[in-house]
């Protein structure tokens, strides 16, 4: 078993912005993606604001190279992918064995939805292409095809933590021998599914999400998919520009204690942190940044906020959830949080927690509020929690730390 | 690092579940879908708890619920779920409510329920188990991901004990659907007919095995757990047996030390040439026997030949329902289990007679 994972390319899209340089100009320039909904056929629409891509399926499918009937959770996956993928700049991978392992929540539900509808009127009737992809493991296969990936596929379903446990399962592959490229994250699209799942959770925000805030009142759902390319050390020695960062902690926990909702203690937001940190051997002082999962729910951002507290007490580093950008984007986020974090360590960047104003009463925690640039960053957290009490950290660190 | 198999428990189309005889009273079922036995779940699930569950969520947990109890274990260092899948009862549920009343306010349980995370959860919620907690949901591999995953987090020594296991549903909704594909059989069959007469289409199959996989052998251990592997599409046979060779020789076993090959043969002859054209090469003069017969075809059907293959390695009989034909023959040390399902999803698994049961 060989040592360390690396980080050899990244690739997302999202409402704010189509690659990661749109997504960090977004940043810069403090644009969320929230709005009406405009792409989603649901009866929500100028109802509920969501951070939905900015492109049609028409128009992702071109960039895609897939057809436009394809569920846009395969054309979301397939363009971050690539870019992850264009942006390691491996040059040939006939001797590598490579890995897709992708995430989502509900595979190809948003053309299946469609399918549903003319099924439930007449079970002969509906067309057979919108359901063929139902199943999450067909978006990841259309994906791994047309990148060319055989070596080994698989699909990860844990929620809203399903990416970070793909990106973690990506690197125990890679440190075992079994894969030398992996490229992992996850990806989700909206649907009618799950924006009425939420809705019936009644944890959607009517307004724009603030995560964090005393008087938040729920998450926006977003949609989107993150990638990264993670290498072996030895195909890290061989790339022809240097890795990003390495991921040097990683940490599975179950909450144990709802199915829907987080402990009051955040006993798995902790658990997971904690071992994040011992897998790293770092102490709480040597994390620069931490990308929370920072929902924007009551019940969430208050047990994540109290594992925070308990791990880094007073000495807290810079926080902030960049779904107050992204919107809540479910299996895609982990994939999408832990893109946004390589590209912290890299560039030394703090993402800012937009429409903060009170601190939560029980913690008093502030998170970072403006963009920095240029700071010094040895090491990101960041934290994915799920429905099913599923809470997985990584921790991203620079190669000089 | 050796891993054993120390508990096993498979809710299936036969009788499997509980103190049962290891597959002498076949359940015959002329048609094309074969449906779980279900037990008496109050006998293992507290009452309250069981109403809300759907029945995807009962099969799982009392599955994962009776291995566990097999091993007397009820903190595992791991609980790894495949499900190709998931909760679609829950999902047609929810999808018809919001289709139905044009996305009027409907209650979340279906919702909660439907993620495919949900059996997992809710071991982990019934156990109180905070540690490592995983789903795959990649078609005909979801339970070899969950399984390697599992390997892995013994290897690394993360873990002594893990819970792995695989569950899927057929709802009246997905087989409906997937009939529609033309998976099925069209003219009713029996269900132990089903490679006596070869056909396009197979029968519908459902159910859950888990296993307590160990890195520490204990006195009444199932078997040991080799390897898995997969492979994707592989572009002929050729391919395969090649596969199936370089897999052999990374376990360092000959072909010749395999005492049974399981296969996934499922009467389907679109699906079965591929392991007719391996038995004239790589698995010439080998014993093959199979299993769909018993528990129908399904993405996550690979776990029913683990538990067999399991079970064959305890008990030291093959049954003859398997079309097993050398009766005089039980003395099984090492079972390969090869699967495909629908041509793209290959796996191989390796399992023998733990070294410490030999002595």
């Amino acid at each position: 078993m060989s040592g360390g994972v690396f980080i050899a390319g990244a690739g997302a899209i999202t409402a704010i912005g189509n690659n990661i340089t749109e997504c960090l100009s977004a940043f810069e320039n403090e644009q969320p993606g929230m709005a009406e909904i405009n792409w989603l056929g649901t009866a929500h629409r100028n109802q509920l604001p969501v951070a939905e891509v900015k492109l049609s399926n028409e128009q992702l499918a071109i960039r895609s190279g897939l057809p436009a009937h394809t569920s846009r959770t395969a054309l979301l996956s397939s363009i971050a992918a690539r870019e992850a993928l264009d942006d390691a700049g491996i040059a040939d991978f006939s001797s590598l064995r490579t890995g897709f392992i992708s995430a989502n929540t509900v595979g190809g539900m948003d053309v299946s939805e469609k399918f549903f509808a003319e099924f439930l009127s007449n079970p002969a009737k509906g067309r057979l292409r919108d359901v063929v992809n139902h199943e999450c493991g067909s978006i990841t296969e259309l994906v791994a095809d047309q990148l060319g990936i055989r070596n080994y596929i698989s699909t990860i379903s844990t929620a809203c933590s399903s990416s970070a446990n793909a990106i973690f399962f990506a690197a125990r592959l890679i440190r075992h021998g079994i894969l030398d490229v992996v490229v992992a994250g996850g990806a989700d699209a909206l649907t009618k599914f799950t924006v009425n799942g939420f809705n019936a959770l009644m944890i959607l925000d009517k307004e724009y999400c603030k995560p964090f805030d005393d008087e938040r009142m729920g998450l926006n759902l977003g949609e989107g998919a993150g990638y990264l390319v993670l290498v072996s050390d030895k195909v890290a020695a061989s790339l022809q520009k240097e890795a990003y960062c390495k991921l040097s902690g990683y940490q599975n926990a179950n909450d144990a204690y709802h199915q829907t909702a987080s402990s009051p203690g955040g006993t798995g937001s902790f658990l997971a942190m904690t071992g994040a940190l011992q897998r790293s051997g770092l102490q709480t002082s040597d994390i620069d940044y931490i990308n929370l999962h920072g929902t924007g729910t009551q019940n969430n951002d208050l047990a994540e906020g109290t594992a925070i507290r308990r791990l880094f007490g007073e000495s807290y580093p810079p926080i902030s959830s960049t779904k107050s950008y992204t919107g809540h984007t479910l299996g895609a986020s982990g994939g999408i949080e832990a893109v946004f974090s390589v590209l912290a360590v890299k560039h030394g960047i703090l993402y800012p927690n937009l429409r903060f104003k009170t601190p939560m009463t029980e913690l008093g925690l502030v998170p970072q509020t403006s963009f920095r640039k240029d700071q010094l960053i040895r090491h990101v957290l960041s934290n994915s929690f799920g429905f099913g009490g599923n809470c997985s950290s990584l921790i991203f660190s620079k190669l000089r730390a | 690092m050796k891993i054993y198999i120390r508990a096993t428990a498979a809710i299936s189309p036969q009788k499997t579940f509980g103190a049962v005889p290891f597959l002498t009273e076949p359940v015959t079922c002329a048609g094309n879908r074969l449906q779980t036995i279900e037990p008496d779940y109050t006998q293992l699930i507290d009452a309250k708890l069981l109403r809300r569950m759907s029945r995807i969520i009962k099969t799982g947990v009392a599955t994962a619920s009776a291995c566990l109890r097999e091993a007397d274990e009820n903190n595992p260092g791991g609980i790894i779920t495949g499900t190709a899948y998931g909760c679609l009862e829950d999902t047609g549920v929810f999808l018809t409510q919001v289709i139905e009343r044009n996305e009027e306010l409907s209650p979340p349980t279906a919702f909660i329920q439907s993620t495919h995370n949900t059996v997992g959860a809710q071991i982990a919620l019934l156990l109180k188990c905070h540690n490592y907690n995983n789903t795959f949901v990649h078609r005909g591999f979801s339970f070899e991901s969950a399984l390697l995953d599992a390997l892995l987090l013994l290897k690394d020594q993360e873990a002594e004990n893990v819970l792995v296991g695989s569950v899927d549903e057929l709802t009246d909704t997905s087989f409906s659907i997937l009939e529609r594909f033309g998976l099925y059989r069209q003219a009713p069959v029996s269900n132990l007919d089903l490679y006596a007469e070869p056909e396009k289409g197979t029968i519908a199959g459902e159910g859950s095995a888990f296993f307590l996989l160990s890195n520490q052998y204990s006195p009444g251990t199932y078997a040991q757990l080799d390897g898995i592997t997969t492979f994707y599409k592989p572009g002929n046979s050729k391919e395969a047996e090649k596969q199936i060779r370089a897999f052999l020789s990374a376990q360092e076993t000959d072909i010749k030390d395999i005492d049974l090959v399981i296969t996934g043969r499922n009467g389907d002859l679109r699906e079965d040439v591929l392991y007719e054209s391996l038995q004239d090469s790589v698995f010439s003069n080998k014993p093959l026997v199979n299993y769909k017969h018993l528990c129908g075809e399904y993405p996550t059907a690979v776990s029913f030949a683990l538990w067999m293959a399991a079970t064959i390695l305890k008990t030291g009989t093959v049954p003859p329902v398997t079309g097993y034909s050398r009766a005089e023959e039980n003395d099984i040390k090492k079972i390969l289990i090869y699967n495909h399902y629908g041509h793209k999803h290959h796996s191989l698994l390796l399992v023998s007679q733990s070294a410490e049961d030999k002595r």
